[in-house]
């Protein structure tokens, strides 16, 4: 298979190679567009985002993915569920408000819990950090779709499995001819 | 032209765009169902203390118990695109320090197919109620609310407040022995 692929690139002219490179990059920006495009629309600098523990279950599971926004005018409320950073940690805990305290001067701080945790967060936050402010947060769970995460778990947890993925696909669209 | 991989693909391609457009059919059927409910709330013992929060500050803050009953029939609500409410139960109030404070003292998982009926007389709140200050002693206008959050089998993660509030009043001297 790989073989007649790689005849396939040999019989193109350079005019003919030069296109496939185009269509290649068009694929690739379009998807950094739509990405983008999202951030902007939702507020959020991660609109989609795989669960990857199970904390929340039984709603959500290992590989489910949620789509957030982040909007300043709509204010946090308990029994939200909200996604955020901790300093120190890469990866970014999707987890429900279970208590928030509104200042006078207007600071908000929260903190957050795990529907399958029997103790709230302040274990897993930064050292000496007892609630969470508007800046941590990535975004707030508006939308969930089920097991389809599981792919980007897999190639996470598979390098190779991605390394494969990933050629095979930009090999096809090299090659491929309308 | 038919090879093995060329079927394969073609059945793989056209079972994930049918999983896809049943999936978005699922979200689309339940997008605008009122889940609105009704909830009784009332509180039946109410007691305010003044002790050391040694998960936060250690400074001494208010602490806040109360035992409540509740009734509330929420079968209404679940659907095919339902899979889990998580129900919650918090008390909302203003103090000195802060305009607003949120806090859960309750919760529960109903998933489909279990009791949705709730009917529970003096029940103890399941998280403790602290003030991140001394705002709950003679507190006037504590509201307890029941609100749900539906999980769905896909789609939107409304969170929705049930009607039916219940409002009361801390006592204005702290409690010093056990409760």
């Amino acid at each position: 298979m790989i073989q007649s692929a790689l005849d396939e690139l040999r019989r193109m002219n350079k005019r003919q190679f030069i296109y496939q490179c185009l269509s290649f990059g068009m694929i690739v920006s379009s998807a950094l567009m739509i990405w983008k495009g999202l951030m902007v629309v939702t507020g959020s600098e991660s609109p989609i985002v795989v669960v990857l523990s199970g904390s929340m279950e039984p709603a959500f599971h290992r590989g489910d993915l949620l789509f957030l926004t982040n909007f300043e005018s709509d204010p946090v409320r308990v029994g939200e569920i909200v996604v955020f950073k901790v300093e120190g940690r890469d990866i970014p805990i999707v987890h429900r408000v279970v208590k928030l305290h509104e200042g006078r001067n207007g600071t908000v701080k929260f903190l957050t819990k795990g529907d399958n945790n029997s103790v709230d967060d302040r274990g897993l936050y930064a050292p000496g950090q007892l609630w969470l402010t508007s800046k941590d947060m990535v975004g707030r769970a508006r939308g969930f779709l089920p097991h389809v995460g599981m792919v980007t778990i897999y190639m996470n947890e598979y390098p190779k499995f991605k390394c494969a993925v990933l050629a095979a696909l930009g090999l096809y669209v090299l090659v491929h001819r309308e | 032209m038919h090879s093995l991989l060329s079927r394969g693909n073609a059945l793989v391609a056209y079972t994930l765009s049918l999983l896809a457009c049943l999936t978005f059919m699922c979200f689309l059927s339940t997008l605008f169902v009122d889940y609105r409910s009704s909830a009784a709330i009332n509180t039946v013992k109410v007691v305010v203390k003044n002790v050391p929060d040694y998960s936060a500050s250690r400074e001494k803050c208010d602490l806040g118990f109360l035992t409540f009953d509740l009734q509330a029939n929420l079968t209404n609500v679940f659907n095919w695109n339902v899979k889990q409410l998580f129900l919650y139960l918090t008390a909302e109030y203003a103090s000195e320090k802060n305009s607003l404070s949120q806090v859960v003292l309750w919760d529960k998982i109903i998933l489909r197919g279990e009791n949705a009926i709730l009917d529970f007389k003096s029940m103890n709140s399941k998280y403790y109620f602290w003030d991140d200050g001394n705002g709950l002693r003679n507190n006037s206008h504590v509201t307890l609310t029941l609100s749900y959050n539906i999980i769905p089998n896909s789609g939107l993660l409304p969170n929705i407040g049930a009607t039916g509030h219940h409002i009361f009043q801390f006592p204005s001297e702290y409690t010093v022995s056990r409760a």
